[in-house]
């Protein structure tokens, strides 16, 4: 088989392998590598497969499921915005059943590490949902997508309300294996992220998705009409990375010791360290994987070399510190860490 | 399986209304079927316009000078598409293909139509040699508002039986569409199958013909794609499998050729109501 990476600096030579220790964890879940996939932009992981071995990023963060197929929105679904894009697919996909026949038994056989993203239009489907993939196993995690924008009632977003969020936890958490580790996927679209955060983790998540896309619109100057079929969708890619980093950080400072999986934009090994820094413990890469297939592999080599290039030897050394204190900088500075 | 490549601007040349491409794209060429395609990254590595466009594989070379080799014909759309046409010789590119399902070609030498609609005839010249060789009859029609927007004319005359034009404007041809003239042609020569890419009035109303005709279609669609690969879910359009049930397929990985009987063209950019997963009927 032969694999080709592209771009950014890296080519079709193999890159330089540094020391740097890329093993990465989210809660209980071990992996040897920070990067992982994020939901939506990378199927169940079979046709990224095809580009980079999915074995060797962290994990594959699948589409997210429901408890029955579902067909999702019209189309025009998506549409480019400048460094990003706009997407309404009202999350199409087969049902939590199919997904299990077919996705989940593929990603075991395959080896790959699997983060289930599940979703649902109530409390009570969320909890059947997870129900469902505890008889099987094969979850190393499951990501709760509380804070799809694209769901048809509006109203209902979960993420946006403390406590609609906490309830879903809640029942996630009753209905799954106590092993597994489950996260909840936050929105940017609320008025104070922290506070959302500290519901989630108080109902029992063991960890933190932070961000979804955030609610856009474009009008189409030629029909004089909305762009998306469902008028509004979530905005994603380089775009939203500045947003994405600050809601880590803030997350971070409101709660030192849960688990967050960084998302939002990232493109480079750079982008990841960014969020590595301010708190991410690991990391998604989105949408750049529809700009660039092999985008979360290369994401992986180019942060190894970013954090070498630093003096950090392992991923851990970086997590949170961007946050730490003057005295800290200080004794860096004497040499022990190279800062550019 | 397909490859992400960097490719090599050889040339760009202007045809008509169109650019076309040559581009080294090491491994595409080797596992290249007629129909297939490419997604070609835009801007750079820093560029804003993040989304690849694809292009139908317009002709292929696997050896020579360069190695494999392959055209594109692009047409100035947008921002993108005009960056591709400003690129020159020696500009790299990255390129992901060969994606999609081919056209599927008949056993036997049974006589065939093509219809291109604009330089939706790039992905018939291979495919109108390989029917060839298989001794096919290949007619072909090709139509565009106006003749600068006809792609192709004089080389895909050189492997046509006959060749049709239509324009709107009459500038070239038959003053009409290719819908006008494809009863007659398939009427004539007994045509078995019919191969289409263009627009999607266009190809609608081609599946419709060929289908009267009893004839088998095989459309390429043009549906607006994010990745290209079948990960993000954007390109759908509701298609009767053989199960006879609906789904919202991705026309970039169950595509772009479909079978022209099997597409429920008018209910494209909706969710038909039997579809599966399609919202519940509100009853109340």
């Amino acid at each position: 088989m032969t694999r080709a990476m592209f771009g950014h600096g890296i080519g079709s030579a193999a890159p330089p392998v540094p020391n740097t220790d890329m093993s990465a964890a989210l809660a209980s879940l071990s992996m040897p590598s920070p990067v992982l996939t994020a939901s939506g932009c990378a199927a169940s992981g079979r046709e990224l497969d095809q580009f980079f071995d999915i074995t060797k990023i962290g994990a594959i963060v699948t589409k997210s499921v429901m408890l029955r197929p579902r067909s999702g929105r019209p189309t025009p679904r998506m549409c480019e915005t400048p460094s990003g894009m706009l997407n309404s697919i009202g999350l199409q996909g087969p049902g939590i059943e199919e997904f299990i026949e077919v996705d989940l038994a593929w990603l075991e056989a395959r080896g790959a590490r699997t983060v289930v993203s599940i979703a649902g239009e109530s409390v009570d489907e969320y909890g059947k949902v997870a129900q469902k993939l505890r008889t099987v196993g094969g979850a190393d995690a499951i990501e709760v997508n509380i804070s799809c924008p694209n769901v048809s009632d509006r109203n209902q977003v979960f993420a946006c309300d403390p406590e609609m969020a906490a309830n879903v936890i809640q029942t996630v958490r009753r209905q799954s294996d106590s092993q597994t580790p489950i996260f909840a996927k936050l929105s940017p679209d609320v008025t104070d992220i922290a506070e959302i955060a500290r519901s989630v983790v108080r109902a029992g998540v063991d960890g933190l998705t932070v961000i979804n896309t955030a609610l856009g619109m474009v009008i189409d100057l030629e029909t004089m009409r909305p762009a998306l079929a469902g008028v509004t969708g979530g905005l994603s890619g380089p775009a939203i990375r500045p947003i994405a980093l600050r809601c880590v950080w803030q997350i971070r400072q409101a709660l030192p010791d849960i688990p967050i999986l960084g998302v939002g934009g990232i493109r480079t090994g750079f982008d990841a360290l960014q969020f590595i820094l301010a708190g991410a413990n690991a990391v998604s890469v989105g949408t750049m994987t529809f700009n660039d297939p092999s985008a979360p592999m290369r994401v992986h080599n180019e942060l190894a070399l970013a954090l070498a290039e630093r003096g950090f030897g392992s991923v851990s050394e970086a997590i949170s510190y961007g946050h730490r204190g003057a005295d800290i900088f200080e004794t860096a500075g004497e040499g022990e860490i190279e800062l550019e | 399986m397909p490859v992400q490549v960097r490719g090599e601007v050889l040339d760009v040349r202007r045809a008509g209304v169109y650019y076309v491409l040559s581009i080294t794209a090491p491994g595409i060429p080797e596992q290249f079927r007629p129909g297939h395609f490419v997604t070609i990254g835009i801007g750079g590595e820093e560029s804003g316009l993040i989304l690849r466009r694809a292009f139908a594989i317009h002709q292929v070379q696997s050896r020579g000078v360069y190695g494999g080799t392959l055209d594109v014909v692009v047409g100035v759309q947008g921002k993108g598409t005009r960056w591709l046409s400003g690129r020159r010789r020696h500009d790299t590119l990255d390129i992901v293909g060969p994606l999609g399902k081919p056209f599927i070609l008949p056993k036997e030498g049974v006589p065939c139509v093509l219809v291109g609609g604009g330089y939706g005839s790039a992905p018939l010249f291979m495919l109108a040699e390989q029917l060839r060789e298989r001794g096919c009859r290949v007619d072909v029609v090709l139509g565009a508002s106006t003749e600068e927007k006809l792609y192709g004319v004089l080389d895909i005359k050189r492997v046509s039986s006959m060749l049709t034009i239509t324009t709107e404007d009459g500038s070239s041809g038959t003053k009409g569409r290719v819908t006008d003239v494809l009863p007659d042609i398939m009427e004539r020569n007994n045509s078995a199958v019919v191969y289409a890419c263009g627009p999607m009035g266009m190809l609608a109303s081609v599946a419709a013909i060929a289908a009267e005709y009893r004839a088998y279609s095989q459309c390429s669609v043009e549906e607006s794609m994010a990745c290209g690969i079948g990960i993000c879910m954007t390109c759908v359009l509701p298609v009767i499998g053989d199960d006879g049930i609906t789904r919202m397929v991705r026309s970039c990985v169950e595509g772009p050729i479909f079978r022209g009987d099997l597409v429920r063209w008018d209910e494209i950019g909706t969710i038909p109501a039997d579809a599966l997963g399609a919202p519940a009927l509100d009853l109340s």
